[in-house]
């Protein structure tokens, strides 16, 4: 069957199947099971209320558990198994972990993750603090906005590629294609370099694409939370002979402090996560390795399921502060 | 909040003159892979795009037409023709015989090659070849031309890119495959978290704070987890690698964020309303239906923005759950990584390609910003 009529296909079966799921259930707690009818009418009205909640929650509830929850259990569980050949497998306890923290390659990783830690989430909230605040109060602040949003909606993949371009080195006395190069050697006469390949600071070369793509997000959820801010504050540190940059550092910023950890913790997950642009720019060649691509490389390029599975584990380990802070603060939020 | 005081401060002009820089920084990138996509391999290869917009000069090797062409007229045989293409608009500002002296001669000069004969070449290409014997030999002779080429684009790179059969180049396929990739797995997490969101945010019963904390919990557990434990499940199961598997997926991993921003926006509705509409006798199912869901829509409009851009330029999920190795079903993120390492100096080609698979998000985005503004408001975990 072609896919595109598999596809309609499927959306008719599952919008159907969840419908028909959804109504058939509740139908048949009011129906059947306890109408709220005869001579157990009162008590049958309060078990139907009961039940209903989980109808209504089952199907996500079975999804979460079954493509989030039980992976985090099975990847722990594998993280300390290993794969006997002809299958089955054993466990072999920490064996993994101590086979990857042996390897080089992995620290490389660790220590790329970390720098991507460090400089990633700071410098793009820093510029969608800047961008926020300067497009504030101008008359084409919204298209500005919108344009350093764009890059929000390209993909990882396809940012790589125009960064690519960017980055493109040709041979010393030929025309330069890549901006970078031809600024290096036409207003600074350096030699074309091979950014994407020399060690260490590739690695700042592909962050600059992260920071590009997530500057947009830092600057909506930052404008909106500067709009704001009481405009009485901003007035009295005025009258008061505040200069712009007293009124934005001293009374701004506070003000806003709880939004920018937010959006802070937000583009810490995404930098841990980095996959996509890595795999696509440098596959990790020429120390640029970083965690994700690292569990990518042992789970399907030498297929060994153990250690692909501790660095997940890894990976799971670095998430979890920012986790259990979201759990809590959503938490106090609720009360 | 210079306004404000009263002053027009002289900060004013900086502030535009930055913003106008750095909305070209963010710009400058984009544009380029745009203006690549629309020149021709040797255009991108011979001189950076930002030229393309400027007429340009620069320096080509050319062949007047073989000797086969020539007449003869009285006792001269002559060669006559343009050295260009047609329809060419170049400008010829100097041109020589040799490769050591490629500009010897001006437009409208007569180069005297000795037994060779001679050759006038006008600035607009045309030229005349004469020589007092018969031109033998199997080419023409080779013209070394400084010209002045107006910017001119091209479509082939499209042609080539959405229409031609050549399997690596091709993007249409993988075009559809994205497409069938994401409009299911769009649609159908929606539908499940707006339920499980309305019994979060409506409906009392115990276990519901533990829920969703538990959601909120998961809305960060890295995909990374879940690939070998879920392709161990797709392929015991007997899914294996294809669309149900990937759909799958992504409903799963949707999830979290779906009922998330769902529940926040259900309890924000009025109390009033759905306290009446039960009142005079609406059971949940139609007060969901006909109450929540009309007044959500910019809530699922959000989740929709999201998770369209999220499952079309989705790399790894694919990568894991759907592509198998017959390659049938790769989807455009997929082919451009493998032009990237197969043709990674083939600017022409993969510029266009990744145009190709950005334009659809580009448009949903500015199409839809504002849903996607307020969903990013909502979302990001207060």
């Amino acid at each position: 069957m072609h896919p595109a009529l598999q596809g309609m296909l499927t959306i008719v079966i599952g919008v159907g199947a969840c419908i028909t799921y959804f109504w058939g259930s509740n139908q048949f707690l009011d129906k059947v099971l306890y109408p709220p009818k005869g001579p157990n009418a009162g008590r049958n009205i309060n078990r139907a209320n009961i039940i209903r909640p989980w109808l209504f929650l089952f199907p996500a509830v079975f999804a979460l558990s079954l493509y989030l929850a039980y992976p985090v259990v099975e990847t722990l569980r594998l993280s300390v198994t290993q794969r006997i050949p002809g299958g089955g497998s054993e466990f072999v306890g920490f064996d993994n972990y101590a086979q990857m923290f042996g390897e080089q390659k992995f620290w490389e990783a660790m220590r790329n993750n970390m720098m991507w830690l460090l400089v990633v989430p700071a410098v793009s909230t820093a510029m969608g603090l800047l961008v926020a605040q300067l497009t504030d109060r101008i008359r084409w602040g919204a298209i500005a906005k919108s344009l350093i949003f764009m890059p929000m909606a390209i993909s990882f993949v396809g940012a790589a590629v125009i960064w690519k371009l960017v980055y493109d080195a040709r041979p010393p006395g030929t025309e330069q294609i890549g901006v970078l190069n031809a600024i290096y050697v036409g207003l600074m006469d350096g030699e074309p370099q091979q950014w994407l390949t020399t060690p260490f600071w590739n690695n700042f070369f592909l962050m600059v694409v992260l920071v590009w793509i997530q500057t947009g997000f830092a600057m909506v959820i930052l404008s909106a939370a500067l709009r704001g801010i009481p405009e009485e504050t901003v007035e009295a540190a005025i009258v008061d002979g505040a200069n712009p940059f007293q009124v934005f550092f001293k009374i701004k910023v506070p003000q806003i402090m709880g939004t920018i950890v937010v959006v802070w913790t937000t583009i810490t997950i995404v930098v841990l996560k980095i996959f996509d642009i890595v795999f696509a720019m440098t596959n990790g060649q020429w120390e640029t390795q970083v965690l994700a691509n690292y569990m990518y490389d042992k789970l399907f390029r030498s297929n060994d399921w153990g250690v692909g599975s501790a660095s997940a584990m890894v990976i799971m380990l670095l998430v979890t502060p920012i986790l259990v802070w979201n759990v809590y603060n959503a938490r106090k939020e609720m009360r | 909040m210079d306004n404000i005081a009263g002053t027009k401060s002289s900060l004013t002009w900086a502030v535009h003159i930055s913003v106008a820089i750095l909305v070209a920084l963010w710009l400058f990138p984009t544009v380029g892979l745009f203006v690549s996509s629309f020149r021709t391999a040797d255009q991108i290869a011979t001189s950076g795009w930002w030229k393309a917009l400027f007429p340009q000069e620069q320096n080509e090797v050319l062949r007047t037409a073989a000797p086969d062409t020539q007449v003869q007229e009285g006792t001269l045989y002559v060669i006559e023709g343009n050295l260009f293409e047609t329809g060419s608009e170049s400008e010829i500002s100097a041109w020589g015989t040799s490769s050591r002296e490629i500009s010897a001669y001006g437009p409208g000069d007569t180069a005297d090659l000795g037994e060779d004969g001679r050759l006038t070449v006008m600035a607009d290409g045309n030229y005349r070849y004469e020589n007092d014997t018969a031109f033998e030999g199997r080419r023409g002779e080779r013209v070394f031309v400084t010209a002045t080429a107006p910017p001119e684009f091209t479509l082939d790179n499209y042609r080539q890119v959405l229409l031609s059969e050549d399997a690596t180049d091709s993007m249409a396929k993988a075009f559809f495959n994205t497409l069938t990739v994401t409009i299911p797995a769009t649609i159908i997490p929606i539908l499940i978290a707006a339920f499980a969101a309305y019994a979060l945010a409506w409906m009392d019963f115990p276990g519901r704070a533990l829920l969703i904390a538990a959601v909120v919990g998961l809305l960060v557990v890295p995909l990374q987890l879940a690939l070998i434990p879920l392709l161990k499940l797709h392929l015991g199961i007997g899914i294996g690698k294809g669309y149900l598997g990937v759909w799958l997926a992504h409903t799963g991993f949707g999830l979290p964020l779906a009922i998330y921003l769902l529940r926040n926006y259900m309890v924000g509705l009025p109390r009033d309303i759905i306290e009446n509409a039960r009142v005079d006798g609406a059971s949940d199912f139609q007060i969901f239906v006909k109450i929540i869901l009309p007044l959500s829509f910019p809530a699922l409009a959000s989740f929709a923005i999201f998770q369209f851009l999220w499952t079309w330029n989705d790399l790894l999920v694919a990568l894991v759950f759907l592509i198998d190795s017959t390659g049938e079903t790769t989807v455009m993120t997929r082919q451009i990584v493998e032009l990237l390492g197969t043709r990674g100096g083939n600017w022409e080609i993969l510029a266009t390609a990744a145009f190709v698979s950005i334009s659809v998000p580009l448009i949903v985005f500015f199409a839809m910003q504002k849903y996607l503004v307020r969903g990013m408001l909502a979302g990001s975990v207060k």
